[in-house]
């Protein structure tokens, strides 16, 4: 059977995660097609169209999906579902938006965030912020996934997949977009990033956060936030780690002024090394930390940027 | 108008749950249990539409066990009318429960249906996205702001990259993300009153649907443990390590 994955992408480009979800097709093995929805996506087909593994990209290349809203985007994919044995999307907040849609209007459960595959209808998943992993078999003929990024390595370049159009135009007069507002950030994003460096309630004030820009900077590091640096308006939504905001697993991650409660850790526990940095030294976050520095962050990052 | 709040009994937030030790589920004996979070925002958002005067009636509605109607008290007491229990011992997930909730939608015609992003038990987030496609309604998923107008609803949405607001034609599904609004707490009279408010129980036979959910549950193990690592004494140790230990600068 083959597979559909849905490209994830954004401000005219691929976005990564998109050849972290090829990874998880090809673990379950069968024909790939990638479908690029979206308004003026050539470009994004043309890079779909090259990672490894990928054998066809659908582009449904239609004002109808501008903004990739959830209605006419799950009725195209459900238009397009009869033809798979599995529908795969990033758990973006994409994915998690379009892909559940889609699933009921098949009439099949979803799987969400697979971290693994046992066999093309066994797979194994996160629940309570990482606290179990369950292994689940899906019983549906259709198998509607999304996928967490962080546990699958992306493939490659090299593709030289067919592209293809899609005429299927959903209407919808239902939903329409208003506005976005985007963070600009010359930073890597988050879940790609090689090095995070996140602050929490700690950091006092959104200001206070600057005290990490000079060390992102020299690390090429993206930042991170806790919910409640979010929530107390320190920094954007978009920043937040965790088990209901972003799930980031780099080489480094620095935690600065996060306690480590366990909606935190569910976002950045399975980084490679985890450095903490918090004047309170029975912090839960030093439980998880390969290095833990006892300190007054505002003492301690200065020193740490001049250093490094 | 009416709205419809979908409220989920889960493992309270603070537990760090554990697995069975034959490894077939997680071990909920003697686990404190509770409104799942992101429906307790739902339920405020509620409130606060009828406080306005945007909402004349509160349906507050949980699929379960007879223990989750305990939430649903809860719901009451913090400003829902009235309460509806779809029964069952079986083990429910997000397409189940969206069914059930289809069936509700379709008696009970609300305006505006309002459900947490996010169970925080399975970890799904599915459940809103479902029922908007059963009813063939808009969505606006992860709402950070909702404002009523007429007979439409503008949604602003906590995406990836920042915000997004879309304008969805009423009736609409809503699911709330963390930064919606800060739940209140019940207070003690409207405990007690809430004890008097209508909860009507039904079965999914009743709805004419079935909720067990087809995705199998093989195993459940603990996650790869972290061995807790060192103490550094200072800025000047901690780089030393990063950099000839971890090798990671
Ligand atoms: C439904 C739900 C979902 C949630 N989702 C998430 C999520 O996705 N991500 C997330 O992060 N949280 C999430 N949370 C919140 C989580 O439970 C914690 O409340 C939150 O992570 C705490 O953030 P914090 O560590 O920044 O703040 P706190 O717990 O207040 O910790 C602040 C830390 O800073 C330290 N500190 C203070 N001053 C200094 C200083 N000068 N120098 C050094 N250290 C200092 C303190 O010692 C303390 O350890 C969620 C909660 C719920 C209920
Ligand atoms: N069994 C249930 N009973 C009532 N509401 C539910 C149930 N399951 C899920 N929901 C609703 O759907 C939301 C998201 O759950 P889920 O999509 O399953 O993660 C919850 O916050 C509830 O609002």
């Amino acid at each position: 059977m083959s597979i559909l994955v849905l490209a994830e992408h954004h401000d005219g480009a691929l976005a990564g995660a998109t050849a972290h979800v090829v990874a998880a097709a090809k673990a379950i093995g069968g024909d790939i097609h990638v479908l690029v929805a979206g308004e003026n996506v050539g470009a994004i087909a043309e890079a779909a169209a090259k990672l490894d593994g990928v054998a066809k990209v659908l582009v449904a290349d239609n004002a109808a999906y501008a903004h990739q809203l959830a209605e006419p985007t799950a009725a195209l994919i459900a238009e397009l579902a009869g033809d798979y044995g599995h529908l795969l999307a990033a758990a973006s907040t994409n994915g998690k938006n379009v892909l559940p849609r889609v699933a009921a209007l098949k009439d099949v459960a979803q799987i969400s965030e697979i971290i693994a595959v046992e066999s093309p209808d066994t797979f194994k998943r996160p629940i309570y912020a990482g606290n179990a992993i369950a292994t689940v078999q899906s019983e549906d003929a259709l198998k509607v996934i999304t996928v967490r990024s962080t546990g699958f390595d992306a493939v490659g370049e090299g593709g030289a997949a067919a592209i293809e159009a899609v005429d299927f135009v959903a209407d919808n007069a239902q939903s329409t977009f208003v506005k976005e507002e985007l963070a600009k950030s010359d930073r890597p994003e988050l879940g790609a990033a090689k090095v995070v460096v996140s602050g929490g309630r700690g950091m006092g004030n959104g200001e206070n956060f600057k005290l990490l820009d000079g060390i992102a900077d020299k690390l090429g590091a993206a930042i991170g936030a806790s919910r409640a640096a979010v929530d107390a308006g320190f920094v954007p939504n978009d920043m937040q780690v965790g088990q209901t905001g972003k799930i980031v697993a780099p080489e480094l991650y620095i935690a600065v002024g996060i306690s480590g409660a366990i909606q935190h850790l569910a976002g950045m526990k399975d980084s490679k090394v985890i450095v903490a940095i918090n004047k309170d030294e029975e912090a839960p976050i030093f439980q998880v930390a390969d290095y833990g520095l006892v300190a007054d962050l505002f003492e301690a990052l200065p020193e740490l940027e001049s250093k490094l | 108008m009416k709205v419809l709040v979908a409220v989920k009994r889960v493992t309270d937030y603070n537990v760090k749950i554990r697995v069975k030790p034959d490894h077939s589920d997680v071990d909920l004996t003697n686990v404190k249990m509770a409104m799942n979070p992101f429906c307790e925002i739902a339920v405020e958002e509620a409130v606060r539409l009828k406080e306005r005067g945007v909402v004349t009636e509160i349906v507050a509605v949980t699929i379960g066990p007879k223990a989750a109607q305990e939430q649903l008290r809860t719901a009451l007491a913090l400003g829902a009318d009235r309460a509806i229990h779809v029964q069952t011992d079986e083990r429910v997930e997000s397409l189940g429960a969206a069914k059930a909730l289809a069936k509700l939608v379709e008696e009970e015609q609300p305006a505006l249906v309002i459900l947490g992003k996010q169970a925080i038990d399975t970890d799904n987030n599915q459940t809103g996205q479902m029922l908007a496609a059963l009813t063939g309604l808009p969505q606006g998923t992860f709402a950070s702001e909702v404002a009523v107008d007429g007979d439409k609803v503008a949604v602003t949405r906590e995406v990836d990259g920042g915000l997004q607001t879309v304008e969805l034609t009423l009736p609409a599904i809503v699911t709330t993300d963390l930064r919606l609004n800060e739940p209140r707490y019940a207070k003690l009279p409207d405990i007690m009153k809430a004890k008097k408010k209508p909860l009507d129980v039904k079965t999914p036979e009743d709805l004419g649907i079935e909720v067990a959910s087809k995705v199998k549950l093989l195993k459940v193990e603990p996650p790869a443990e972290r061995q807790g690592g060192v103490k550094v004494g200072s800025v000047d140790e901690l780089i030393d390590k990063l950099k000839n230990e971890a090798k990671v600068l």
